[in-house]
Formats: structure tokens, sequence, C-alpha cells
């Protein structure tokens, strides 16, 4: 067993923004008891000694925790490498030069599409001007910057807007991730998932952009696990090299799991190093001895590991199957199927897209 | 690559040992890079002050097994991944 390399602290599920492809749990409720500026410096504690050197800030919104910038300089120093996940509502200047002081490494804003009619549509509140402001604002801060957008039927069209865009902020990174059907996404899968065709566009002109970019800005584009051959490589492996703190001390391999029936592991009853080490939520699919047919005969498990154990979950109802993305898993049938719909004479578009509420 | 250029850290990675590695890494918003003792005294001496012809030489002196190509493959490498940008002479 490895160290882990990253810990994702998501500090609270509040968020001004009620994205339908939001990863967040459904049951927001059971989250409310987030843990105290305390608790999170003695977690941070605990991951430095357990070897992790990046703080990924997440959540909901990071900003609506009030602690926010003594978390960050606890992170910073402990000679953790900080990164602020935010919709950068809530990002003012004061605050903004707070976080820089406390030595915040990294921002990565998102936005919800590539022009502001339609993001401020998919965020539920207007938003998108004051996002490109803040953008302007972190790179005169001179932050390293990273433009987010999750990509889905609704928004993929605008993906060249959303690079020009990148460009014109001056962003460092753009990622281009493809929805990932958790959480709410999962609940709107049929109305977020986009069809062949909008993907072998989108594609071309990633592909066109990487290349004129090349020397300006990285461009990530998270492939649709849907429509590939074979799962992604999720987490690089189940508690590998990543751990997740919910906003009330849950620890995970990754933010989805929650949906599995693993027994719960908490930073408020055991040390992180423990849990890490010995807890059932992070033993039960390490390595490759749990694997199943096909993938425990398979060249490629020590490459994609099996894919998700949260996918496999959500589609056959148990964690210890092939991810059915993958064309050789036997219930591939699945994945298919949603495919299909996705591409039928009358797809996903007219179908209403349930908004994740803001708060419980 | 020119020899005369001086390489430099890109602004948002950083340079770190980690005690329970006890390893030099590179950190990156998105990724880590465990280094090797030579990779991490290359990374050392991307202080914008060291030229491509000097940091070639200081490893060359510092490790006999080192050949000049790898010196330098490893910083185009690099570049290429956007970790270090090249300031001219």
């Amino acid at each position: 067993m490895d160290s882990p390399f990253g810990l994702l602290a998501e500090l609270t599920y509040r968020c001004p923004l009620a994205c339908a492809y939001c990863s967040n749990p459904l049951n927001m409720a059971d989250y409310t008891d987030e843990l105290t500026t305390d608790e999170w410096r003695r977690v941070l504690d605990e991951a430095g000694e357990l070897g992790v050197l990046q703080c990924h800030l997440s959540g909901g919104e990071p900003l609506l925790r009030r602690d926010l910038v003594t978390i960050v300089a606890h992170a910073h120093d402990l000679g953790l490498y900080t990164n602020l996940v935010t919709s950068a509502i809530g990002l003012s200047r004061s605050t903004a030069e707070r976080l820089r002081a406390a030595g915040l490494d990294h921002v990565q804003i998102s936005i919800q599409a590539g022009e502001p009619a339609v993001s401020d549509r998919i965020a539920g509140i207007p938003s998108f001007r004051r996002k490109i402001a803040a953008m302007g604002m972190v790179k005169e801060l001179g932050w390293p910057l990273t433009v987010n957008v999750v990509l889905h039927r609704h928004n993929i069209d605008q993906v060249a807007d959303v690079l020009e865009l990148a460009e014109q902020v001056g962003a460092d990174r753009v990622e281009l991730a493809n929805t990932q059907y958790y959480g709410w996404a999962w609940r709107n899968r049929a109305a977020l998932l986009p069809s062949r065709a909008q993907l072998a566009a989108a594609e071309v002109v990633v592909r066109a952009a990487r290349q004129r970019l090349r020397d300006r800005m990285d461009v990530i584009y998270v492939i649709p696990d849907y429509y590939s051959r074979y799962p992604k490589p999720c987490m690089g492996g189940w508690a590998a090299r990543q751990l997740t703190v919910t906003p009330n001390g849950d620890v995970l391999p990754c933010p989805a799991a929650q949906s599995l029936p693993l027994p719960r592991a908490s930073v408020r009853a055991e040390p992180l190093g423990r849990i890490w080490a010995e807890s059932p939520a992070m033993t039960a699919f390490r390595g490759t001895d749990w694997m199943p047919a096909p993938c425990r005969d398979c060249d490629r498990r020590e490459l994609d590991f099996g894919g998700c154990r949260c996918q496999a979950f959500q589609l056959t109802g148990d964690a210890a199957r092939t991810d059915p993305v993958c064309h050789l898993s036997p219930d591939h049938d699945l994945v298919t199927s949603a495919v299909s719909a996705a591409n039928a004479d009358s797809p996903g578009d007219d179908l209403p897209l349930i908004p994740r509420p803001h708060r419980v | 690559m020119d020899s005369i250029q001086r390489p430099v850290l890109a602004r948002h990675v950083r340079l770190v040992f980690s005690p329970t590695r006890q390893r030099h890494v590179l950190l990156h918003p998105e990724t880590v890079v465990v280094l090797n003792g030579s990779g991490a005294d290359i990374l050392a001496l991307c202080d914008g002050r060291h030229t491509v012809a000097e940091i070639v030489a200081e490893l060359g002196a510092r490790y006999r097994t080192v050949p000049d190509d790898e010196v330098r493959q490893f910083l185009t490498a690099l570049v290429a991944r956007r970790c270090v940008v090249l300031a001219d002479g």
C-alpha cells in the first residue's frame, strides 16, 4: 500500500449554484454537521503525516466556509500544494487577496457554458459575468488559473466558445470534462448524455485547439466514458493515490463512493492514517484480488483497475463487477441502451433537468 | 532547446521534498511527479540563473553515469509538459 498523493477536502455541500450535473450526493441533508476549523486542521495534519502533498479544497462552494483562509494557511504551512475548486461566486477582491497571502497555490474556476445565457440557465443564477471578472482578478493577482467546464448535451456544442474564453482570460489550463454520472448527474443522466455526433464535433474542436495553443495553455479533455471501449482508470485505482474527506468527516476513496454499501469511516472516530491502511472503505477494492472475470484475466487490469466501482454499483447493484462501460463486461448492454437513447430520433433534449438544491 | 537558455520552474509547479517517500517531488495542479536523485538535482538547478549548458555540465560532474543527452531530454520533456519554461540567454 502506497501513501496517497492527494486529499480532496469537500468543505461543504452548500452551493450558490444549482447545476443538474453536480456530483454531490442526493442525500445532502446527511452532511450538514460540518467539520469545525479545528477538525479540518487535524485532518490536514494527519494527511500531511500520511504523505499527502496536494490539497484540493472543494465542495459545494468552499468559499461559503468562513474559515477558508485559515484552512488554506494551515495546509500551506504543512507544505501542501493547495488548489481551490470554486464557482468564484463570493470571491471578492479582499477574500482573494487574503487567500493569496495565506499561500493558496492554484485556482480552478468553473463556468457552465461558453456564453452567458446558457451558463446562467445551467447554474440557476446569473453568474457568468461575475465568473469572468473573477478569472481576470485571479490572473491579476498572479495565480495560475484553470478554467473548468463540465460538458453535456446542453453545452458541448459551445466548446469552441469555452476555449476562446479561456484563452482571452489567460488561463494556464482549461479542463473540458465530460459529465460523469454520479450524484445529481446520475439522476439527470437521460437529459445530459450527449449524442455521438455532438461528441465527434467537439473532439475536432479540441484537437485543433490543443495544436494551436500548445505553447500557452494545457487543454485537458476528460473523455465521456459511456462512449469508450474500455473504462477509465478511476482514481488511479481504488484507494491507491487519492482520498476524499466529506463535509461531515467521512473518509472515502473518491467523492462518489458514499453511494456504496460500505462501513462508514470518519475522521471524528479514527485517525486518517489508520483509516487509509485498514478501513474496509479503503481495502474493499484495493489492488486486484477483488476482481471478477473478465477483469482478473485481462491484460489491462493494472491499467484501468476494472474501471469505476461506483459506476458498477450504480448500473448493476454490485460494486465488485466489471465497470459496465467496458465492452468486455457482461453488463455492457446497460451502457449501450443509455447511449442508444441519447442517439435516438427523439432524444433527451426536452427532458427536464432536476437542479440540485443550494442547501438542505 | 538552446544551450544558453535558462530553465526555470513554471509558476504553477513546486518542487518539494516528501519525507514519507524520501524523494523530491514536482507538484502540479493535478499531478505529482516523483523524482529520482538526478531528476531532483536538475530541477533544483532550474532557477532561472543556470543555463542549459551549465546544468548539463554540473550533472556530468556530479554523476559520471548521466549522459548529456539524458539531461537535455529530461528538460525537453518537462518543457513540453509546461512544468519548466525557458528564459532566453
